[in-house]
C-alpha cells in the first residue's frame, strides 16, 4: 500500500505511525505544510480519561505523551468575585508541539517519510500516486475542499469572537473566568501546562465596544493584561499568530469518497470548550487503522466504511454537546443574573452530558455544598443548614402559596366528561395524582365554556355542577398531604369539537356530535378541520366573561393555582400567532395587537382570582414554524406577561398550527424554559419529558426551570 | 414484553410451503406476532398479501407489517388491504408503517420520491377517517382501524406518532439505540396529550446456528440495506448469532419498555424457526 497524508497535524501522524507501525512494508509519507519545529498553538485538553485507546494503540508514544501530562482535576469558576470549585473531572493536557513532537519521532522511528515546508495546492496529484489519500490537512482542508461535491461539507460560524493565547502564569487547574467591564462580559478559558493557555472570549459587541478591532497586538494584549491583572499576577500575554476569530463548526455528509478519506478538523470540528478536537482526531486515527485491521488491505472499501461507521456517531454526540457548550459561552450575558452558586452549576451542567447525579459522583462535596446554598437560596433565609436535600426537594413559593417540592404532576386531556361536567373518573385522577407526592397537582385543561371544550367530553368549569366535583377533589387532596392543586383554564378555538384522542388528534367529530366552533381567524385548524368562525366584538366580550367566570369557579373550588393556558393552538394562542391571527382590528398584526386579547383575558381573571394566589401562563416558546412565532417573539410574549404580573411561565412549544416542525431531541423543551427564564428573569416550569429526580435536580439546580413537569415511571398521570 | 417472530418473506426461496408452516408453528410455539418486511424491488413476497395468507392459516398470532412504506402506496388502496386483512384475521393486524427510504421502490411504484414526508402524514391523517366512513370498507374489526404504529427517526416521526399513531415501531439497533427513541416517542405522546402510553416496538436479526449460518444472514443484511451506504456494515454486525446474543438482546429490549420485540431470519430455513424457538421458549420468561 502507498498511502499519502496530507497535513503532519496530531491526526495524520497518529495516523501514519499506527499505520506503519503495523506494515512495516507500506510507503506511508506525511506532507506538512509548515515548517518541522513550528509550534504554532499553545495547549491542548484531554477532557476525559479515555486515553487508554492511546495506550492499547501504541504505547511507546502513549509513554512520552503521559510524560509530559499535566494532570489535573479540578474546575474552578471566577464570578462575581467568587471562586467556586468543582472536582472529579479529570483531565490531562500537553503543548500542542510536544505531542507533535513525540508522534513525529515515533513516525520516524517506525519509518514513515515526512516532508516539512511541503505545501500540497493540488491533492488530486497525490491522491493518483497512492493507493489512498488521507486528508488530515485541518480545519480549511484543502482535500475536502478538492472533492467538496462528494464530501458536500456544511460549515457554520459561531457568533462569539475569540483568541487564544499563552502565559507563563500557572495555572493549576481548568479555569473559567467571567468579568464584566464597561465593554461587556468576558469570557476566559485558561488551563495548565508547560506553559498555561488563555483563551479570550466574547460577544462581537463587546468586541467592537473594547475597539479591538483597532488595537494591535500589543495593545490587545495589554488590554487583557490589565482586565485580569488579579489572575495573572504580574505575568504577561503572548500571543502566536494574533487574531480573533468565529469558531468554524464542520460537519461533512460522508468522510470518504473513492481512496480518499477525511481525519480530525478537516471532517469535523467541536467548539474548544469541550476541548475534544485532538481526542477525536486520535481517535479517528485509530479507528481508520482498525478498519484495515479488519477488513486487510483487499477490501479498502470496507475498512473506510468501518472508520465512518465506528466514529461518526461518537463524533456527532461530541458535536451535539459541543453545540450546547457553544451556545452557552456565547449567550452568557443572558445568565448573569444568576447567583454565583447556581451560575456555576449552570456552567458545569450546560452540554447535557453531565447531570446533578454525575456531579455527585464526580464531587460529593460539591454537591453537598451545592445542595445547603440551594436549600437556603430556596428558603430566602440566611441560616446555613448542616445537610439539605437537594434542589427538588426544596420549596418553592408563587404569590402567597408555598409548594413542597419542584415537581408537577399535570395529566393531559381525557375525554369521558358529560356536558362539561367532570367525570369521576377525571375527578378520581385528580385526586389520585395529588396524593402522590408532586409538589402540585394540575387539572388536564378544563373548558371555559360548552363551546371551548376539545371533544364532548372534555370537562369544563362553566356551570354550578361543574364547581362542586372539581371542589371535592381538591378538598381529597389538600386532606391527603401538602400538594397543592392548580387548575388550568382554557377555551380550544380552534381545536375544539373534535373526538377523543384515543386514535389520533384533531380529528372532527361528524356534523351530527358537532358545535360551532371560534377562534381569532377563519383558520381550520387541519385541512380537515371545522373552519371556525372569527371572533366578533360580542363573542369577545362573552369569552372574557367566560374565563373570569370560571376564574371566580376555581377560586371557590379551593383550587390553590390557576393556569391560564395561551398555547397548543388553542383559543388564546390563536390570537398570539401570526399564522392563525388574521384580523384587521386592533387584536391582529403587530405583536403587540395580537397580545391585547390575551392579556385582556388575563387581567379580567386576576381581577376574581384571589390576590395571594398565583396566576401562571402556559406560553408557546416557538411556533417552529417559518414566519410564526419563534424564541424572539416568546421574549417579548413572555416579558408584558410578567409587566402584567404573571406569577409564572410554563413553557411549551408548538402546535399552534398543526403543520408545525417540532425538534425532538430530549431537551428542546427544557432549554426553552432555561432561555425564557433566564433572559427575562422569571420563575418557569419546564414542560420537557422528564422522569427521573437526577433531571428534576439538575433543571432545578441550574435554573433551567423552577419547576418541573413530571412523568415518573409507574405513575401513570395520563391514564384515563 | 412480547417476542415476535419474523416472516421470511424477504428472504429469496421464501415459497408458500416455507411461509406457512412457519406461520403455523409461530402461532404454536411461543411467539405472540408475525411479522413482515416491505420491498419492491427486491425478491421479496408482498407484505399485505403474505399476511392475508397467513391470516388464514392462523387464529390468534397477531400479524405485523414492520415495516411498510406507507407513500409508495396509495391510501385508499393501503387502507383498503389493512382493513381487508384486518377482517380476515379477525383484527389481528397492527399496520407498522414508515417512509421507506428506497428511491428505487417509489420509481417503481410510479409514486413521486420528493415531497414523500409531507404526502406520508397527510396519508396518516386519512387512514383513520377512511377505516371508519361508510365509503371505501370493509369496516377494520378493530375499533378505530388496525392497531397503527408509525417508524422512522426523524423529527417529524415522532409527530406523526402523536398525532396519528397507536405507538411507535423502532427500526432495529442494539436497547440503547431503541431507549433513545422511545424516550422521544413517549415524550412526543405526552407533548401532544394522548391519554395512555405509545404502544412501542422493536426489532431485531438473528442468524442461529454454524458460522455458515452467521455469514449468510450477514451477506443477506449487506444486501437488503446496501443503499444505506457504510451504515449496512453496522446493522450486520448486529446479527444476533448466538442463544446468549438473543436472550441479551431481549433482556435489553424488555428493560428498556419495549412492548413488544420482533426478531426477523435472515436464513429462509425452518431450522432457523426451530433454533429461535428453543432459545424463547426455554431461555426467556415472559
Amino acid at each position: 500500500m502507498d498511502i499519502n497524508v496530507i497535513g503532519g497535524g496530531p491526526g495524520g501522524l497518529y495516523a501514519s505511525l499506527l499505520l506503519q507501525k503495523e506494515h512495516p512494508d507500506w510507503d506511508i509519507t506525511v506532507y506538512e505544510r509548515d515548517p518541522k519545529d513550528n509550534t504554532y498553538g499553545w495547549g491542548i485538553v484531554f477532557s476525559d480519561s479515555t486515553l487508554s485507546a492511546l495506550r492499547e494503540a501504541d504505547y511507546k508514544s502513549h509513554d512520552r505523551i503521559t510524560e509530559k501530562f499535566a494532570l489535573w482535576d479540578p474546575i474552578d469558576i471566577h464570578y462575581e468575585g467568587e471562586r467556586i470549585r468543582c472536582g472529579g473531572h479529570t483531565f490531562s493536557g500537553i503543548m500542542r508541539s510536544d505531542l507533535k513532537d513525540i508522534l513525529r519521532e515515533r513516525c520516524a522511528e517506525v519509518g514513515v517519510e515526512m516532508y516539512w515546508d511541503h505545501n500540497v495546492d493540488n491533492p488530486e496529484e497525490y491522491r493518483d500516486d497512492a493507493d489512498l489519500l488521507i486528508g488530515a490537512d485541518g480545519l480549511n482542508s484543502t482535500t475536502r475542499e478538492t472533492w467538496e461535491d462528494q464530501f458536500k461539507p456544511r460549515m457554520k460560524m459561531g457568533d462569539a469572537k475569540f483568541a487564544w493565547f499563552g502565559t507563563e502564569k500557572p495555572f493549576d487547574v481548568f479555569t473559567f473566568i467571567f468579568r464584566e467591564n464597561e465593554h461587556g462580559l468576558w469570557r476566559v478559558h485558561a488551563y495548565p501546562g508547560r506553559k498555561s493557555t488563555f483563551i479570550v472570549e466574547c460577544t462581537e459587541e463587546t468586541w467592537e465596544a473594547a475597539g479591538l478591532d483597532e488595537k494591535d497586538e500589543e495593545e490587545g494584549l495589554a488590554y487583557f493584561e490589565d482586565l485580569f491583572s488579579d489572575h495573572l499576577q504580574g505575568y504577561e500575554l503572548e500571543s502566536k499568530l494574533y487574531s480573533w476569530r468565529h469558531f468554524p463548526i464542520v460537519k461533512n455528509r460522508t468522510w470518504s469518497h473513492d481512496n480518499v478519506v477525511l481525519l480530525g478538523d478537516a471532517a469535523h470540528t467541536a467548539h474548544f470548550s469541550v476541548g475534544a478536537g485532538t481526542k477525536m482526531a486520535l481517535e479517528d486515527a485509530i479507528a481508520l487503522y482498525e478498519g484495515f485491521e479488519e477488513y486487510g488491505t483487499d477490501n479498502m472499501q470496507g475498512a473506510l466504511n468501518w472508520y465512518e461507521k465506528e466514529r461518526r456517531p461518537r463524533v456527532e454526540g461530541i458535536q451535539e454537546a459541543a453545540t450546547q457548550s457553544r451556545k452557552y459561552f456565547e449567550q452568557t450575558e443572558r445568565y448573569t443574573d444568576l447567583p454565583p452558586e447556581q451560575f456555576a452549576f449552570n456552567l458545569l451542567t450546560r452540554s447535557g452530558k453531565i447531570s446533578y447525579d454525575e456531579l455527585k459522583i464526580r464531587d460529593g462535596d460539591y454537591t453537598d455544598n451545592f445542595d445547603r446554598w440551594y436549600a437556603q437560596y430556596a428558603d430566602g433565609g440566611n441560616e446555613s443548614q448542616a445537610v439539605a436535600t437537594p434542589p427538588m426537594f426544596q420549596p418553592f413559593t408563587l404569590a402567597d402559596v408555598t409548594l413542597s417540592n419542584r415537581a408537577v404532576f399535570a395529566p393531559g386531556p381525557s375525554s369521558v366528561g358529560t356536558s362539561g361536567h367532570p367525570a369521576s373518573e377525571q375527578i378520581q385522577r385528580l385526586a389520585d395524582i395529588g396524593t402522590d407526592g408532586a409538589g402540585l397537582a394540575m387539572t388536564e385543561p378544563v373548558a371555559v365554556s360548552a363551546r371551548g371544550r376539545i371533544s364532548p367530553g372534555t370537562p369544563g368549569i362553566y356551570e354550578e355542577g361543574h364547581l362542586d366535583a372539581w371542589a371535592d377533589a381538591v378538598s381529597a387532596v389538600h386532606d391527603a398531604g401538602d400538594t397543592k392543586v392548580g387548575i388550568e383554564l382554557f377555551h380550544a378555538g380552534q381545536r375544539a369539537a373534535t373526538k377523543p384522542r384515543e386514535y389520533g388528534l384533531d380529528r372532527p367529530l361528524s356534523d351530527g356530535d358537532s358545535w360551532d366552533i371560534i377562534s381569532a381567524s377563519a383558520t381550520p385548524y387541519t385541512g380537515r378541520s371545522q373552519t371556525p368562525t372569527p371572533m366578533d366584538d360580542d363573542d369577545l366580550e362573552r369569552v372574557r366573561a367566560q374565563f373570569a367566570d370560571a376564574a371566580q369557579r376555581a377560586a371557590d373550588a379551593g383550587f390553590d393555582v390557576l393556569q391560564l393556558n395561551m398555547a397548543h393552538g388553542y383559543l388564546l394562542s390563536s390570537f398570539l400567532s401570526p399564522l392563525t391571527n388574521e384580523r384587521d382590528d386592533e387584536y391582529g398584526g403587530s405583536l403587540e395587537n395580537r397580545l391585547r386579547y390575551p392579556l385582556e383575558v388575563f387581567e379580567e381573571v386576576r381581577a376574581v382570582w384571589p390576590d395571594d394566589k398565583p396566576i401562571t401562563v402556559k406560553i408557546p416558546a416557538t411556533d417552529w414554524r417559518p414566519n410564526g412565532n419563534n424564541l424572539g417573539d416568546a421574549f417579548q410574549i413572555g416579558r408584558q406577561l410578567d409587566e402584567y404580573g404573571v406569577d409564572l411561565m410554563t413553557v411549551v412549544a408548538g402546535q399552534t398550527t398543526s403543520n408545525d416542525r417540532p425538534r425532538f431531541d430530549t431537551d428542546v423543551l427544557a432549554r426553552h424554559s432555561e432561555q425564557i427564564r433566564n433572559e427575562l428573569n422569571v420563575p418557569t416550569m419546564t414542560t420537557n419529558y422528564i422522569t427521573s429526580t437526577d433531571e428534576i435536580n439538575t433543571q432545578v439546580g441550574s435554573g433551567t426551570g423552577d419547576l418541573c413537569h413530571w412523568y415518573p415511571p409507574n405513575t401513570d398521570i395520563n391514564s384515563l | 414484553m412480547q417476542v415476535g417472530i419474523g416472516l421470511p418473506n424477504t428472504l429469496t426461496g421464501a415459497d408458500a410451503d416455507l411461509t406457512l408452516s412457519w406461520a403455523k408453528r409461530a402461532e404454536a410455539g411461543p411467539f405472540s406476532s408475525i411479522g413482515v418486511f416491505d420491498r419492491i424491488v427486491y425478491d421479496s413476497l408482498d407484505p399485505l398479501s403474505t399476511l392475508a395468507v397467513c391470516a388464514g392459516a392462523t387464529e390468534d398470532i397477531r400479524l405485523a407489517t414492520s415495516i411498510v412504506a406507507g407513500p409508495v402506496r396509495s391510501t385508499g388502496l393501503l387502507a383498503k388491504k389493512a382493513a381487508t386483512v384486518d377482517v380476515l384475521s379477525d383484527g389481528r393486524l397492527t399496520l407498522g408503517v414508515a417512509l421507506g427510504a428506497r428511491r428505487e421502490d417509489y420509481e417503481a411504484a410510479n409514486a413521486e420520491f420528493r415531497g414523500r414526508g409531507s404526502r406520508f402524514t397527510k396519508q396518516l391523517d386519512e387512514l383513520r377517517d377512511i377505516w371508519q366512513s361508510d365509503e371505501i370498507g370493509p369496516d377494520p374489526v378493530q375499533e378505530g382501524g388496525p392497531e397503527l404504529l408509525i417508524g422512522g427517526s426523524s423529527d417529524p416521526t415522532y409527530k406523526r406518532v402523536g398525532r396519528y399513531g397507536d405507538g411507535y415501531i423502532h427500526g432495529g439497533g442494539p436497547p440503547r439505540a431503541f431507549a433513545k427513541e422511545a424516550e422521544k416517542a413517549r415524550g412526543a405522546w405526552n407533548e401532544e396529550g394522548r391519554p395512555g402510553d405509545p404502544t412501542l416496538w422493536g426489532h431485531g436479526y438473528f442468524a442461529l446456528g454454524d458460522d455458515e449460518a452467521a455469514e449468510k444472514g450477514r451477506e443477506y443484511l449487506l444486501d437488503y440495506y446496501e443503499f444505506t451506504g457504510p451504515f449496512a456494515e453496522r446493522i450486520a454486525d448486529g446479527l444476533l448469532t448466538t442463544p446468549q446474543e438473543v436472550i441479551q438482546f431481549v433482556r435489553g429490549y424488555e428493560e428498556e419498555g419495549c412492548d413488544e420485540l420482533l426478531l426477523f431470519p435472515t436464513v429462509p430455513d425452518i431450522e432457523q424457526y426451530e433454533r429461535l424457538e428453543t432459545v424463547i421458549e426455554n431461555e426467556w420468561d415472559a
